[in-house]
């Protein structure tokens, strides 16, 4: 990517500094450059990122560094927490009416993706047991109406339209009609406004004195710039918003305009969008957040996949045959075929830290098409085969090639890897053996 | 209002933010102080500006300042807004229609920039031009894309060429650019589905749809035309590279540039990617979009009130 992470950045300003056994009030001020610049460069804003680089300053000088064996671990630690500490916690929930129906409305300026989050909540509310009924209030934008009703026929759910009528009116008759239908949420999608333009302000505030929601809901797109912080407090001061959803967060964004968004305003962000689809609407997680915004991966996220992709039994059979150097072509094939559960390989080395750089060099480029290759000529092979690749001879080699759809070449190869993959964990082994042990930690993990 | 007028209103709030605040800093110091740097450093940084154009440019002022060109803080303004004239004047590029028609021009962009009303607002520029202008519906996968593009085709009096939802894009912009050459059309204009950059396959999508209608007209499309949402961060710097890596761009359009936007990131694209703006938008009204003019832009931006 165009960044380099910042655990990358801090890794070489320390290096620097390898040797000197202390660091001093300017070393850490060096640091802290690259942090400002980091955050600087998702987005986050500027008045945001002073406060909390010198919040982080007060914390990192002093004790806390010198004690610490490896500083930049502990600088990026220390940021971490901070970043987390802004984002507060976890706050995915609607507040539900005690006498229904709910009503919810969604407000934001032009593209940020209003008609399609409502679309996407209603279809999460619905699959929670509720009964939503989406509302078209997007009088200007050219067939938005019509958007909402191919959302409302795809998901199953109704949609209440009144043509271009007047949007105030339009609430009121939708949340009469939900309670003549027994409709218990109601969710309102509103056209695409400016802050600065008064007058479709002043119609949103119409709405909400008249059909009075339970939430209103800010939609903010995560590209967004340093304008977020404007655009939120705007607004929050107009209408009194009651949470934000994030867009367009499966893109490359940093989303540093969540993190100045949550501390400008202190409202939490309640979903993400996170696809095209239109189940593709999660749960926020602020921590993940705050490692992203720091370009350090998203650890955790690969880890709950792992999780739920690969079965613990299987991992610790593994981890046995590995021990014992049994390690055959079947299991070589299982392997590959867990990890590709995981998902598209370049999107899984998106998530671990570090490789944001690597992605970033030339050539580097996963082949999916190679993997199938090598699952096709693995499966090409007699058991036997699998078991004792040893007896794979030039006839074999050619059936093989033959049946997989490959060239003898490849078969070739595959075996010369798979025979140094087996050479490689065969000295792993007995590294492990003579008492070294592996040093591999991943950075700023306790 | 002439156009100048709505571009300095649309840019006001960034003169605001931009040029005013530059004014009050510079009022507020008798020398120049490392303070004062930074502080103007802070004012690029909150326009979107960016890092690396930031840094580029306080550079240059700070050499500035060595060598006397810069010797209160009177000058910083007159000295940056050289800086930034000679960064937005430096690049020169070609109108679309000098070539043969029919001219295709690809629009493509990430989710919401605005890629099927800058269509819309292109549409009517060439119509009122006099030129016959086809359109497109190669946006197939969000709901109701194709009715939204239609009402525009409607009210520039442009043709339209659509399949049904969920059809292949591809095979949309192939009919569209036969029709153009069977009805002797001046100017194409696909729209395609908004997608975030970082989508293999939608990429790949992209990448067709360029074959296709290379295959049907040589050297098309003739501009690629990349729709940027001005609110965007510096994520705007990465849509511009990964979509330039898919299908190769010849220029940018600025959208939503009116009231809230900062507009920094104009400067950004310029120094950073060798991209030209070519259009940008500055209202809601069909006549707000309009070629993007460096001079009158920097004019607009340091403009006295």
């Amino acid at each position: 990517m165009v960044f380099e992470s910042l655990a990358d950045k801090l890794q070489q300003t320390f290096k620097k500094l390898r040797g000197k056994g202390k660091l001093s009030e300017s070393d850490v001020a060096e640091a802290l450059k690259e942090v400002r610049m980091a955050l600087l460069e998702a987005d986050v804003n500027f008045k945001v990122v002073k406060d909390l680089v010198a919040k982080i300053k007060e914390r990192a000088i002093g004790q806390e560094v010198l004690e610490s064996l490896t500083p930049a671990q502990h600088v990026i630690k220390i940021v971490n927490e901070e970043l987390t500490n802004l984002m507060g916690g976890t706050q995915s929930r609607i507040a539900i009416a005690s006498r229904p129906p709910t009503v919810i409305m969604l407000v934001g300026l032009q593209g940020a993706g209003k008609t399609t989050t409502a679309g996407k909540l209603a279809h999460l509310l619905k699959r929670q047991g509720k009964q939503p009924l989406m509302v078209a209030a997007d009088v200007y934008r050219p067939a938005a109406i019509k958007q909402l009703e191919v959302l409302g026929e795809q998901l199953e759910i109704p949609v209440f339209t009144m043509g271009q009528d007047n949007p105030v009116n339009i609430a009121k008759k939708a949340v009469d009609q939900a309670l003549m239908m027994a409709r218990d949420i109601v969710i309102i999608d509103t056209a695409g406004r400016l802050h600065i333009n008064e007058d479709l302000m002043n119609e949103l505030k119409s709405i909400k004195q008249t059909v009075k929601p339970h939430e209103i809901l800010l939609v903010v797109d995560a590209m967004t710039g340093q304008d977020a912080v404007n655009v939120a407090e705007s607004f929050n001061n107009d209408l009194g918003l009651d949470g934000i959803i994030l867009t367009k967060l499966d893109g490359d964004a940093r989303g540093g305009a969540a993190l100045s968004i949550k501390a400008v305003t202190g409202l939490p962000i309640k979903f993400a969008g996170m696809g095209e689809k239109l189940d593709a609407l999660e749960a926020f997680h602020p921590d993940r957040m705050a490692s992203r915004i720091l370009g350090m991966g998203d650890v955790l996220s690969l880890i709950e996949k792992a999780e739920s992709a690969i079965s613990l039994e299987k991992a610790q059979e593994m981890q046995k045959k590995l021990r014992k150097e049994d390690f055959t072509l079947d299991d070589f094939l299982e392997q590959i075929e867990q990890v590709r559960k995981l998902g598209p390989l370049d999107q899984i080395l998106g998530m671990l830290p570090g490789m944001g750089k690597l992605k970033g060099l030339q050539g580097l480029d996963i082949d999916n098409k190679e993997v199938k290759h090598i699952i096709a000529i693995i499966r090409s092979m007699t058991s036997k085969e699998r078991r004792d690749p040893a007896v794979i001879n030039g006839s074999r080699r050619k059936r093989i090639a033959l049946g997989s759809g490959t060239r003898v070449q490849d078969v070739n190869r595959l075996l010369k890897q798979f025979g140094e993959a087996k050479k490689m964990m065969k000295r792993l082994k007995d590294m492990q053996k003579s008492g070294k042990k592996s040093n591999f930690k991943l950075p700023f993990m306790n | 209002m002439g156009f100048f007028d709505k571009l300095k209103a649309g840019l006001e709030k960034t003169r605001k933010s931009f040029t005013e605040k530059i004014e009050q800093l510079v009022i507020g110091y008798a020398t120049i102080e490392d303070e004062l740097l930074d502080d103007l450093e802070a004012v690029l940084l909150s326009a979107d500006v960016g890092v690396p154009t930031t840094t580029k440019l306080m550079t240059e002022i700070r050499s500035g300042i060595k060598s006397k060109q810069i010797n209160s803080p009177d000058d910083l303004k007159p000295f940056l807004q050289e800086k930034i004239n000679t960064m937005l004047l430096s690049k020169h590029y070609a109108e679309a229609t000098q070539y043969a028609p029919p001219v295709v021009m690809l629009i493509v962009g990430v989710n919401g920039v605005g890629k099927t009303t800058t269509i819309g607002k292109l549409a009517n520029y060439y119509h009122e031009a006099g030129k016959r202008v086809l359109i497109a519906a190669a946006d197939t996968f969000r709901a109701a894309a194709i009715d939204q593009l239609e009402i525009w085709g409607q009210r520039t009096g442009s043709e339209i060429i659509k399949h049904a939802e969920g059809s292949d894009p591809a095979a949309v912009a192939f009919d569209a650019v036969q029709a153009a050459k069977a009805r002797k059309v001046d100017i194409v204009i696909i729209d395609t589905a908004g997608r975030l950059h970082t989508k293999a396959n939608l990429m790949e999508e992209l990448k067709k749809i360029n074959r296709v209608i290379a295959k049907e007209v040589p050297a098309a499309p003739h501009e690629t035309l990349l729709i940027l949402d001005a609110t965007t961060g510096q994520n705007a710097i990465n849509q511009a590279k990964l979509f330039g890596e898919a299908v190769a761009l010849t220029g940018v359009v600025l959208t939503k540039l009116d009231g809230t936007a900062k507009g920094g990131v104009v400067i950004a694209i310029n120094n950073e990617l060798s991209l030209p703006v070519k259009w940008i938008g500055v209202g809601e009204g069909v006549n707000d979009l309009r070629p993007f003019d460096a001079a009158e832009f920097a004019a607009a931006l340091f403009a006295d009130k």
